[in-house]
This record gives C-alpha cells, structure tokens and sequence, in this order.
C-alpha cells in the first residue's frame, strides 16, 4: 500500500505562541517548533497499516526550513521518505492555497492507495485541510477515525460525532484523517534516529507542484486578519482554602452571580 | 435584502439551540433561509419559523445523508448557486467545518471557522476568533466570494422573530464524488438527560483528582442543571467517554460558567474552555495553573467540598 501522509510543523504550544506585528501571521520564527502532535498519531496509522500489508509511506510537509524538522521527526518513526515544500510565496498561506499545494503535491507523487492526516493542526485548529484536500483530490472523505481498517481494498472507520458513532466505509483509495484516540504513537528508536539519516527527502518548490506563486500566501488568501489582541489576563479571582466552609463560599459566589 | 443561508443543524427533526443563534446572526446581515436536509422536518419546521427563517430549502433525498459530509457541501453549492446569498452560516462542529471547508473550495470563497463573534457594519461582515488556547482575539473578513462562517455554539443570544417561512422543495442527486463515503450505521449516544456539552450554560467538568469517581462531578452538575466534561487525562484513564472531553482535542465550550474539578489546567484543557465566562476551579493543588484562570478558586478535596455544596445548591433552590 503506497500511503501518504500530510504533516505541519507548528509553533510548541507550551511555548508563547504570538503573530508577526507587520502582516497578522502566525510568528513561526521566533519560536520553537515540532511536528504537530496530532499528526503523530497520522504517522503511526500509516506506519501500523504498511507494517501489517506492506508498502511505503511518504511524508508531505508544506513550510519554512525549519518545517524539515517535522518530517525528520516522522522519518525517525518509520516513515521511508519525505516530500518538502518549501517557498518564500507560501508565507501567510490560508488552508485553501495549503490544501492546493499539497492536493499537487499528492498529485504529482502518482497513484497512492490512502493520504492520512491529523484531525487538525495544534496552532490553526480549523481541521478542515483534510475536508478541503478530499474535495481537491475527488477521493472519498473518511475522517476524524478513531478506529481503522483496511480490507480487501475498502477503509473502514469509527467516527465519533456529536449525535453519535458512525461506521463510515469506501473504497481505496480515500482520504482519511484520525484522532488523537486511534493509537498511542511510537517514540522514535535509536535504530529508527539513525536509520532516518540515510532516508530520502526531496525539496520542491511551488514551480515543481505547479502552482503559480499569486496562487499562495498571504496576498492570496481569501481570508484578511484585521487585528490581534492579546486576550486581557483574567482579574485576579478570590482563592480560598477549603477550612470545611469552602462548600459555604463556593455556593456563596454562585448565588452572588445568580447561577443559583 | 439578500438571503443568507444557514444550514440547519439537527438529529432527526430536533434541532440543536446553535441553529436558532445562527438565525438570530444571519438576520444582522438579510433574510435568513433555513436549508434543511434529512427527516424530521415537521419537527424542525416551528423553532426555525419561531427565530425568523423567511425561507425553507427542503431537501429530502435519501442520498443526501447516505454519505459523510460531501452531499451536504454539494447542496448548499447548488443553492447558493441559484440564491447569490450574502453569507452562509453553519455551526463550528467538526462535521459543519468540514462541509463549510468543501464549500469553501467550490464556491471559490473565503472561509472563517470558530467564529465567536459575527459583527455587521454598512453590510460588512466581521468575525471574531479565539485563538492559540484563548490567549488571543483575532478580528479578520472575507475578501473573496460568499462569505462561509462557521460559528460556535453560545456565540449570540438567540432571540425570536416569528415568521412564517416559505418553502422550497431541492431535488438533489449527488455526484460520484459525493456518493463515496456511506455511513453504514450510526449508534445514537446514549441519553444522559444532561445538556449537550458544547450548548451548555453550565458546564462542570472532573480531571486527574476525581480518581475515576465521577459521581460527585455529576451530582454537582445535576443541581445545577450543567452538562458533565472531563479533561483528557480522565478520558485517556477510561474514566469518562471522549465524547465528553473538553480540551484541544475534545470540545471546545464556552459556557457561562465552567466548573473544573480536580482538573491542573494543562494548555491542552485551557484550549477547550478559556473562552468561558466565569470559571471555578476546585483542586488540592494550590500550585495548579488552573488557579491563574479562575474567578473563584477553593484549595480543597473535591469529594469534601462537592457534595456539602451540592446539597447547599439544591437546598437554595428549594
């Protein structure tokens, strides 16, 4: 089975994540960054379907340089080889011109039976690049898995909505996209860190996934950031320690702002 | 006036309260059309006419919910292709996103998920974003196309305005594309007699210092009448069902008041549930970051101060 899978590199959300003053994007410069941990869990879908059936997996980034590190990171998991898309145009691109990107990207590596993703990124969050990527590619849209299986060339998953738990099923090949509660991912083995080294990666540019630089970025994005504001910290609130009338109290400042 | 579409969420003819708020949205920018799909509409068809849908696109094509997400983003294309409408709403559930995302790609216009706000000035649509864990406020636009808004739950007071809607029956059969991913079978979530997590005014969630005991959680939660969160250390324990998560990869909620029990407040909660209006927190801990967030705090065991206050609520509301 040839899968793909699609991988960001985001800024660590325990570190301070702030915007760039000059244009409202996403500071990814002056922060550290890793390879989302929800696309982990992409990763070790892709890696545990290729171990049981065979195949290969390739990892595709769209980002800065420093994106690279995402799919080493991948690479040390087991991946076989990695794909960087990486251009001075792409800077303040929107999930619609992402979605373009790698829907060519995913294009031009030819026939592929899966393209796996993360639920959402952890520093965007909308979750809709799998959705859009589906619509680009015209494969099946098979996501937000928590289980998988693949058999006698059909996916097969649980999707866990808001209504209920929906067994949802295609044809390969599909795109899917898994939560953070379809496995546990692998840490990278020492063989695993020294076997990423000798691994594949081809660096493309916009030219080599043919899309035109006014395609992308922020010039091109269909969306406009008018402003950012850091949310104002929260008035110091009253702690108390529990002395047998924290109950008291509790129920007091509920009933003062007249939630009893 | 223009239309604006909103696509009307619901289980069966039941619709969820966001609908209602969406209405009360979409009649800041024009004449809101509900576009219903599915079965159940009889049951649906009062509460959109109570919050002033001028107009009802019916469609009841059994394909239309055979398949995951794709038939519904071919619908609201096909009729935003014949209505020109100035915006069209959906609520911000991971299904609504991803039918906004595919929507967004065929009408060629722009996308804003999560809004929390939704602004109208002269015409012009502002949205109003919470982002990176709630520590940021983002205000942006669309600049292309129709504009596409998935809204959150609890980001307007619903507000009615009779109508009496007209109704338009969409003949709808769906492309190969479409037609791929079949829901085979779907098992309703069992009812908990508790509020929907993300419509919630109240929400009182248990953590790590519950133990795995949630029935003094959800004995609070039922004397206030709150639906019952957890965090993700309780859901990876199997204490409580994902479903109920609240947390960057749960739900995001933002109700009036959040109670959190026994909860450290780690960035992955903070991100479900910053946005809430007044938070409490109870936990032994006094170090917890969860403290940094709160407007009252009590440094206590839960299964102490729970239950006295469960009995002091109840007994206060006679």
């Amino acid at each position: 089975m040839n899968i793909v899978v699609c991988v960001k590199h985001v800024p660590d959300a325990q570190g301070d994540r702030t915007f760039r003053e000059s244009d409202n994007t996403t500071d990814r410069a002056n922060v550290d960054g890793l390879l989302s941990e929800l696309d982990e869990y992409a990763v070790e879908t892709a890696l545990q379907l290729v171990e049981a059936d065979g195949g290969e997996v390739t990892v595709v980034t769209m980002g800065p340089d420093q994106a690279s590190d995402a799919i080493k990171k991948a690479l040390q998991m087991g991946a076989d080889k990695g794909v960087h898309i990486c251009d001075d145009a792409l800077h303040g691109s929107d999930a619609v011109a992402t979605s373009l990107v790698l829907a060519k990207a995913i294009e031009k590596l030819g026939p592929v039976d899966l393209v796996v993703t993360g639920m959402a990124s952890t520093d965007g969050t909308m979750g809709v690049v799998p959705a859009m990527l589906a619509e680009r590619l015209g494969l099946p849209q098979v996501t937000f898995a928590s289980e998988i299986s693949v058999a006698d060339g059909a996916v097969t998953i649980r999707r866990d909505g808001d209504a209920g738990s929906q067994t949802i099923r295609s044809g390969l090949p599909a795109l899917v996209s898994v939560t953070d509660q379809i496995n546990e991912p692998r840490y990278p083995s020492f063989k695993g860190i020294m076997a990423a080294k000798k691994k594949p990666v081809e660096s493309w540019t916009l030219a080599d996934v043919g899309v035109g630089p006014d395609e992308v970025g922020l010039g091109a994005a269909w969306t406009t950031v008018s402003s950012f504001a850091a949310r104002p910290p929260r008035g110091a609130g009253t702690i108390v320690s529990d002395d047998g009338t924290g109950a008291d109290q509790l129920v007091a400042f509920l009933s003062e702002r007249k939630f009893v | 006036m223009a239309e604006v579409l909103v696509l009307v969420d619901h289980v069966g003819g039941t619709v969820r309260k966001t609908t209602s708020e969406l209405l009360t949205i979409a009649r800041r920018i024009g004449e809101p059309s509900a576009v219903f799909i599915g079965d159940g509409y009889d049951a649906a068809k009062g509460v959109l006419a109570a919050f002033g849908a001028q107009k009802v696109y019916r469609v009841d094509a059994a394909e239309a919910t055979a398949y995951l997400v794709a038939p519904q983003a071919e619908i609201l294309a096909q009729i935003a292709g014949a209505a020109s409408p100035a915006a069209i709403l959906v609520a911000s559930s991971a299904e609504g996103k991803e039918v906004a995302a595919r929507l967004a790609i065929k009408l060629s216009s722009g996308l804003v998920t999560d809004a929390v706000g939704v602004d109208v000035t002269d015409g012009a649509i502002t949205t109003t974003q919470s982002v990176f864990a709630g520590s940021y406020t983002v205000k942006a636009s669309v600049n292309r196309g129709t504009p596409i808004i998935a809204v959150k739950p609890n980001s307007a007071a619903p507000e009615e305005s009779p109508s009496s809607p007209s109704e338009e029956s969409v003949a709808y059969t769906p492309s190969g594309a479409s037609a791929a991913a079949a829901i085979v079978s779907t098992v309703p979530k069992a009812a908990s007699g508790r509020p929907e997590l993300t419509e919630a005014a109240i929400v009182v969630s248990g953590g790590r210092g519950t133990g795995g005991d949630f029935s003094k959680v959800e004995a609070f939660a039922d004397s206030l009448g709150a639906a019952v969160g957890a965090s993700r250390a309780a859901v990876d324990a199997g204490w409580y069902p994902h479903t109920s998560q609240v947390g960057q990869t749960g739900k995001q909620v933002s109700p009036s008041l959040y109670v959190a029990c026994g909860i450290s407040g780690a960035i992955q909660h903070r991100a479900g549930m910053q946005t809430s209006k007044t938070i409490i927190a109870v936990n032994k801990d006094p170090e917890a970051p969860i403290f940094e967030l709160v407007d009252f705090g009590v440094v206590g065991d839960l299964f102490a101060v729970l239950p006295d206050a469960t009995a002091k609520v109840a007994a206060a509301k006679g």
